[in-house]
């Protein structure tokens, strides 16, 4: 009874797997396809031989060396700054008293219940004073904007041990040692979370640089990927796939080397799109 | 070297006024006071410039006209277009409905998962745990255009099957109800793994001990399933339904790619009006002020599966 009752688990589960990962063979199988080929249906999941010249008619009509460097570049940048400009300021709400805490605080805490979509417009006019529209830092500083990892490294801190601090302290160690050589290397799960979550939504993020980068150099591959595929185009689905693959490559060995971290610091964010 | 009293909360004004008499003390003492602030000064200057001020600004944006970087004060006629255009309620209406169809069809696939997940003594449960969550991997766009090419009419996947088991082809992305059928199976298909592990980790929260008697006293597992893991998951539950509807509410990628919007404007969402007057027509008023009802309708029902928890709680 009990195995019977395990094999329909299984059956469920199994079934559930299977139609998670078809989307992801089946794409990867389409980058080798032709264009009659990737339409027919006996051609699922069979590899063909066009891998290499589906390459080249992506990189004919983009220079995609160029387009993964913005991509790894921006989310880079981005991931790195987060994790400093975050973890300092989850610190000191975190670890000190001062005046107008609170106030910041609440600030912060009322900023979060707004969606993005309201400042898009305010920020698309500020990058066009500032002369940043169409350059890499217009993607990447208004995200350093963003409120929930401040909170997410608060969280953290606050579970720091005062004691610790305070003895370094008497030992003669300024505020700034002691969080760089005491505190950070304590943090590394958290921070580990942060930055897998900031480097997955920024390499996927669309619709800001949608809005702010124009030259086909700069763009990223959501960017680049969301193009060929536009009305009046002659679309080559395959090269499309390619490089559909070729964008899920750096979060895909992320996701197989770090698992648990991964899963973890995607959940922590539980923040869509 | 410091050498003051020890203090409950680390940092912060260390030195009182007496201490702070002699200079040296009186320094260290501005130094220590800044020092919060020093830590806080990256993020609050991208705050203040890239947060706190743009939704001012867009609040101003709201009650007038922004052309070539003057304004000029129109009331609330942003708002009254707004409401009075049937566009948006169209985007309204298509996004709620889509909404109200996914987010159980979801939260219930999820819970079945989860909970078949959780099974004890269930071998491989490592490995299908990271093979259901895989499809939040792929990015926004490759995954509508996959889907899009699933769903295509001619030579689509899916079409293709259907004929082959002698039936006729469907007219996915040509059809009002089925184009959104499309999108909601997408969005679907990307999330639900996302939101099994979510809930599995609030399934661990729950005892054993309670399964154990539950079937000693002889309740099933479809029993047991609404006995004890629906109630004990309750919190993590109304958690995943906010992020899915808050999610839902800001949908502009699969439409963007999947549909376009279309077929006349059946899948265009809210997030996409906005997109079309801010960004298209450059209509930056009424765009803010689509937005702030946006922020209006999030908040509402926000608050709203808040108080739901909230009074239960309180029983």
């Amino acid at each position: 009874m009990k195995t019977k009752r395990n094999g329909f688990a299984y059956g469920i589960l199994l079934v559930s797997c299977a139609v998670a990962l078809f989307p992801f063979l089946w794409s990867a199988f389409a980058a080798t396809h032709t264009n009659t080929q990737i339409y027919q249906i006996q051609w699922a999941l069979r590899p063909g031989t066009r891998l290499l010249s589906n390459l080249k008619d992506l990189t004919a009509s983009f220079p995609l060396g160029r387009n993964m460097f913005s991509s790894l570049f921006i989310a880079l940048v981005y991931t790195l700054g987060i994790l400093l400009i975050d973890s300092m300021a989850g610190f000191a709400f975190a670890k000190y008293e001062f005046k107008g805490k609170g106030f910041l605080f609440a600030l912060c805490l009322m900023a979060m219940f707004i969606p993005t979509q309201v400042t898009l417009i305010p920020l698309f006019i500020e990058m066009t004073a500032f002369h940043m529209i169409d350059t890499y830092w217009s993607v990447i500083l208004p995200g350093f904007a963003s409120i929930f990892g401040v909170f997410l490294m608060r969280q953290n801190f606050m579970a720091f041990p005062g004691e610790l601090m305070e003895s370094a302290r008497i030992d003669g160690a300024g505020d700034f040692r002691i969080f760089a050589r005491i505190v950070i290397p304590t943090m590394k799960p958290a921070l580990a979370s942060l930055g897998i979550l900031s480097f997955v939504n920024q390499w996927g993020n669309f619709m800001w640089p949608l809005i702010t980068l124009n030259t086909k150099e700069k763009y990223t591959m959501p960017l680049v990927l969301s193009l060929m595929v536009q009305p009046g185009y002659v679309t080559n689905y395959g090269s499309v796939m390619a490089g559909a693959m070729l964008a899920l490559l750096p979060v895909l060995v992320f996701f197989l080397l770090f698992q648990k971290n991964f899963i973890d610091g995607m959940l922590c964010g539980a923040v869509k799109g | 070297m410091w050498m003051g009293p020890p203090q409950p909360v680390c940092g912060g004004p260390f030195l009182d006024d007496r201490q702070s008499l002699t200079e040296v003390f009186m320094r260290r003492s501005i130094y220590h006071r800044s020092v919060p602030y020093l830590f806080l000064l990256p993020f609050i200057a991208f705050f203040f410039v890239f947060m706190a001020y743009p939704i001012v600004f867009s609040l101003m944006l709201c009650f007038g006209k922004y052309k070539s970087a003057s304004f000029t004060f129109t009331g609330i006629g942003n708002f009254s277009f707004v409401l009075s255009d049937p566009l948006f309620f169209k985007a309204l209406f298509n996004t709620f409905l889509m909404m109200v169809i996914q987010v159980p069809v979801q939260t219930a696939l999820a819970l079945i998962l989860a909970s078949l997940l959780n099974v004890k003594k269930l071998k491989g449960k490592g490995i299908m745990r990271m093979v259901v969550f895989m499809p939040v991997l792929l990015d926004a766009v490759s995954y509508s255009i996959v889907f899009g090419m699933f769903f295509n009419y001619e030579n689509g996947i899916v079409n293709n099957v259907i004929r082959l088991l002698g039936g006729d082809g469907l007219q996915w992305l040509n059809l009002g109800w089925l184009a959104k059928t499309v999108l909601i199976i997408a969005i679907t298909w990307r999330w639900t793994g996302y939101n099994t592990v979510i809930m599995l980790s609030g399934l661990q929260n729950i005892p054993e001990d309670l399964y154990e008697a539950a079937s000693i006293d002889g309740a099933g597992r479809i029993r047991q399933f609404f006995a004890i893991t629906v109630p004990g998951l309750k919190q993590v539950l109304i958690f995943a339904v906010i992020l899915s509807v808050n999610g839902m509410l800001q949908l502009f990628t699969e439409p963007y790619l999947l549909t376009g919007g279309g077929p006349v404007n059946e899948t265009l969402t809210i997030v996409q009006y906005l997109y079309k007057k801010g960004f298209k027509s450059f209509d930056f008023g009424v765009a803010s002020a689509g937005s702030y009802i946006l922020v209006l309708i999030i908040a509402a029902l926000t608050f709203l599966q808040i108080k739901v928890t909230k009074e239960d709680k309180g029983r």
